[in-house]
């Protein structure tokens, strides 16, 4: 591996994010979160298309954005947050394209994932790997 | 009612019926998260806005749950479609309990 200025820094931020939170068991919490949206359901893939920087250089405000097309709810998870939760978008029968932007916090580099339950009552989702500079600690 | 706390929001001014237009919120709040320390040690309190929706004449638009996770200023991009002439009705919730409330007229032609 490669250390730049740049792969230091990160190293250096996150280890500062850790000290500041204690380490929680991540991997089931996400796990829950995604059951008690889905049920337990099966999650395919296709038709969701969630939109993510490549590299954020600031964890405190990453732009995303997600479409699905036919989707009645989406919820976006940060796996590598202390909390995965980002956000629950319930989409009204006003609402059009099934889209939305916003802006989130990322402690670190992860993968950040979209589930959709979609109109006809299945689940699809989307997953993409942000690298980030410097983290949003706390978030 | 936390400070400074002021909501902007962009909705088209005008639009043919059965349209879709795009609406831009952002509202200005602090998000604090409830895990970071302040400079004795002691946690600093979690105080975010854990919900926004957006209805358009009564009938809903969309409904969001936040989590500590979305930035400072939360910002929402998305789409509504407009059948008829009326108001956008915007509603923030605060861990605090306040309610924040702005409204938007747009006329249908």
């Amino acid at each position: 591996m490669k250390i730049d200025r740049r792969g230091l820094l990160a190293v250096g931020g996150s280890l500062a994010c850790t000290t500041l939170v204690p380490f929680k068991a991540i991997a089931s919490e996400t796990d829950e979160a995604i059951a008690k949206f889905t049920g337990g359901a099966n999650i395919g893939t296709g038709g969701i298309t969630l939109t993510t920087p490549e590299i954020a250089e600031n964890g405190n405000t990453v732009p995303i954005s997600v479409e699905s097309g036919k989707a009645s709810s989406i919820i976006l998870l940060a796996l590598g947050n202390p909390n995965p939760n980002v956000a629950t978008i319930n989409f009204g029968p006003l609402s059009g394209s099934r889209m939305t932007s916003t802006r989130i916090r990322l402690r670190k580099t992860q993968e950040v994932v979209a589930i959709a339950k979609l109109e006809d009552g299945s689940f699809t989702k989307d997953v993409k790997t942000v690298k980030v500079t410097i983290g949003g600690c706390g978030g | 009612m936390a400070k400074g706390v002021k909501p902007r929001i962009k909705v088209p001014k005008q639009a043919s019926a059965g349209d879709m237009i795009t609406i831009k919120t952002l509202i200005s709040h602090k998000m604090e998260t409830g895990l970071r320390k302040d400079s004795d040690g002691n946690k600093i309190p979690r105080s975010i806005i854990n919900r926004f929706t957006c209805d358009f004449n009564g009938e809903n638009v969309v409904d969001v749950g936040l989590d500590p996770a979305i930035s400072v200023n939360p910002y929402f991009q998305f789409n509504a479609i407009v059948p008829e002439s009326g108001e956008f009705k915007f509603t923030w919730y605060d861990d605090d309990g306040s309610v924040y409330e702005k409204a938007k007229k747009i006329t249908v032609t």
